[in-house]
């Protein structure tokens, strides 16, 4: 039976199904439980099919969005796992993490009258319903072209740009710092947002296609850019995020008791802290404890919600702006609302203080109103005098964005990095001013979202391929 | 995974481990570390490498058993196995020929100070070293310094080896009676202040290597920052050394001491599954 538009607009946009906010706050288990197949067919069944479907121009990697909702509809699921990841190598992941509603979804033609079709929501079902059900495929048999590439980071960016080398016959080593392969993804995003057991079976399935990973080495270090190329590798591919947070450089930033988001986060994810002492790496007691999170992002987001996760009392927002300014999702920051975070909108840290043993007991806010915009196009925070408050907290988490990381600068003498110290590339190609080296992500373009920067990946990986092949005419 | 050569207590507590990292061991240069784990729910730490052999691939690093995971790693012997290992991290020490040098390594520190040492004397300058240890047990690698260096003078708080007294003392009456251009010191954070305080007035260049909590030791995570010349630093890639006259060495005994109370109970719970171990073999 063919659905007539009018039938396609009058379904609802399906809901979410979540945790309650109550039981959620008290386990670190996924809020979001994913669509159900009855739920997924009704969505996928709101999709117009446009001729020229606009969707696919919010993408960063370009997705055949219309085709793989198509094959949902028809209740192809398998299929439309196999669409999407034509174009996306960590599907569950960006079903889960992409700013859908300033992407694909606000391109959707039927979101200028009512709600877009929730484009990510099907992403993670059929992406989901691939790993449960789909089974162990047979590797596709790659013709190997003898050439090797280097990639720097198992981020994002790494990872999307090594699915698509490895596709394109190349041999793909993926060299990785920590002992964890995922970059943020394992240290950085929560697993009530992103559980680690999808990150690493998207690691996995790039591994059966014949990725290469290395743990435990540090480029820059362990090696040097040029020994790459003189262990055989033909280019290399930088990718190793923005990596060194941000502090407020204000008087008692030292105390103990105040975390940047990379180390709070770390701790929590990567070293699983809430599970001391079983695990050995241990974290601030949060229990019954007042934590300030200062900064309005996603990061920002996932630390609050960890605080309130791992027993704080209270678990503020504390942001120099407005909401309407805050960059974090709005999903993020009204499942925060749901667990009660506290937002405390116009006010700016000036001073940490710290009891006798040096541990923070207080934080002195200043209030702000909003002036002028400013750069970022944001209406820019200027501080009320004589506004100066007391707020008392036990434990605060600095979440204002990254730095750029210096050991690949320190130890790659003749690559061209910008005055913040990210690396000049050409934004076309993604070349650096080093020959056969390329960067992405992060490093790049300072702190950004998951999916610009896989996005950043595949055109890397498609610059990669083109150096590669004109150098050696293959 | 990195194998282990070979895996001897040096001091009680105290441990030397050769380890296969032929990677590691090609790049290290003498005042950088390397990060470990002991098992999959350890936490990382860092040591820094006392030696290298680039043709036998292996590293030497010497850890003293004090919390939980250095207690679990000293208990590893030869043919076991370190079961993540990441270096070398941080900057490498600023050598040069200063002139006369001193080096001074309080217990375990001794096993940093002593790359460094070798590497001065190699640069040409008359190394003396103080090695200060608790009681004669805990005065270590004195034999390697030896090889090394002009003077050495081991000192033990109870006397029962060398000069009687702390490092500092010995070191006083040095600065006493011979010109000094450098002094190096590694050890306890009190011992590292005590030396920046008796060299101050003499306006002697000294360099302390700061030993801070750390996670991922790339720069990552701000962990380990500490307060130099009035501004935070990131030990694991600005340092690990610093200018002794600079550091703060409140705010580094202040963050070093943040995790106590987890500290206890991770050490408890060492205690408590050794215990089992040893019921279940005397069972057997």
């Amino acid at each position: 039976m063919e659905l007539s538009k009018k039938d396609r607009l009058s379904i609802p946009r399906q809901p979410m199904p979540e945790q309650a906010a109550e039981e959620r706050i008290k386990n670190f288990k996924e809020v979001n439980l994913g669509f159900t197949e009855e739920y997924a067919k009704l969505e996928a069944l709101r999709c117009l099919q446009c001729p020229k479907p606009k969707c696919v121009e919010g993408c960063p990697v370009g997705v055949k969005i219309k085709d793989f909702i198509s094959l949902v509809a028809q209740g192809e699921y398998l299929k439309a796992a196999e669409k999407i990841k034509e174009d996306n190598a960590l599907p569950a992941i960006c079903g889960r993490v992409c700013p859908q509603e300033e992407q694909c979804e606000a391109k959707c033609i039927i979101g200028a009258k009512g709600e877009p079709v929730a484009i990510g929501r099907l992403e993670r079902f059929v992406a989901d319903f691939e790993r449960n059900y789909g089974g162990i495929k047979q590797a596709k048999v790659i013709n190997k072209n003898g050439y090797k590439v280097a990639i720097i980071g198992s981020g994002p960016a790494g990872l999307s740009c090594a699915g698509d080398l490895v596709q394109l016959g190349y041999d793909v080593t993926v060299f990785e710092a920590l002992h964890e392969l995922g970059g943020v993804l394992t240290y950085g995003i929560p697993e009530f947002r992103l559980p680690k057991e999808i990150v690493k079976a998207e690691i996995k399935a790039l591994e059966n296609l014949g990725v290469e990973f290395r743990t435990n080495i540090v480029i820059g270090l362990t090696y040097t850019i040029d020994e790459l190329f003189s262990l055989g590798y033909s280019a290399v591919f930088i990718a190793v995020g923005a990596g060194l947070p941000n502090f407020l450089n204000i008087p008692g930033e030292n105390l103990n008791g105040i975390y940047s988001s990379n180390e709070f986060l770390t701790r929590v994810n990567l070293m699983k802290a809430y599970n001391f002492p079983e695990y050995d790496t241990p974290i601030f007691n949060l229990r019954d404890k007042r934590v300030a999170v200062f900064g309005g992002g996603n990061t920002a987001m996932d630390a609050v919600r960890t605080a309130k996760r791992l027993g704080a009392k209270d678990a503020y927002i504390i942001y120099r702006r407005t909401e309407n300014e805050m960059p974090a999702r709005k999903e993020e920051i009204y499942h925060a609302k749901e667990e009660q975070i506290e937002f405390i909108f116009l006010a700016n840290p000036v001073e940490f203080i710290g009891d006798n043993e040096g541990n923070l007991k207080a934080v002195k806010l200043q209030k702000m109103e909003l002036g002028e915009p400013d750069s970022s196009g944001r209406r820019k925070p200027i501080p009320i005098p004589g506004s100066e408050y007391i707020l008392e907290i036990e434990a605060a988490v600095i979440a204002i964005g990254n730095g750029s990381n210096p050991i690949i600068k320190n130890t790659t003498p003749d690559l061209t990095f910008n005055k913040w110290g990210n690396i000049v590339v050409d934004p076309e190609t993604l070349a650096t001013s080093k020959p056969g080296v390329f960067a992405g992500g992060d490093i790049v373009t300072g702190g950004a979202t998951v999916i610009l920067a896989m996005g950043a990946g595949r055109k890397a990986a498609k610059s990669i391929d083109d150096y590669i092949k004109t150098k050696y005419l293959i | 995974m990195n194998k282990i050569i070979s895996a001897q207590f040096i001091a009680p507590e105290v441990k030397k481990f050769i380890i296969k990292a032929p990677e590691i061991a090609k790049k290290r240069k003498a005042g950088q570390f390397v990060i470990l784990r002991v098992n999959e729910k350890g936490e990382r730490i860092p040591l820094t490498i006392a030696d290298s052999d680039v043709e036998n691939g292996t590293i030497t690093i010497i850890a003293q058993g004090v919390g939980k995971t250095t207690k679990e790693l000293n208990r590893l012997e030869s043919g076991d196995y370190i079961f993540d290992l990441v270096g070398p991290l941080g900057k490498p020490s600023h050598i040069e020929n200063f002139g006369v040098a001193v080096s001074i390594g309080g217990g375990v520190g001794t096993a940093i100070a002593y790359p460094i040492a070798k590497a001065l004397k190699e640069a040409g300058n008359y190394v003396i070293s103080i090695i200060g240890g608790r009681s004669k047990d805990y005065v270590i690698l004195e034999s390697e310094m030896k090889m090394i260096c002009d003077e050495v003078y081991p000192t033990t708080d109870d006397g029962t080896y060398g000069y009687k007294g702390f490092v500092t003392d010995k070191l006083k009456g040095l600065l006493s009676t011979k010109k000094i251009d450098f002094v190096l010191a590694i050890g306890p954070i009190l011992m590292m202040k005590a030396v920046a305080d008796a060299t101050r007035p003499y306006g002697i260049k000294t360099v302390v290597s700061l030993n801070p909590i750390m996670i991922d030791g790339t720069g990552m995570c701000g962990g380990c920052r500490a307060t130099v010349n009035n501004k935070t630093v990131f030990v694991c890639v600005d340092g690990p050394e610093f200018d002794a006259h600079k550091v703060d060495f409140e705010v580094l005994l202040n963050r070093n001491k943040f995790y106590r109370e987890q500290e206890k109970i991770s050490l408890e719970m060492h205690k408590c599954q050794l215990d089992n171990l040893i019921a279940k073999q005397k069972d057997m």
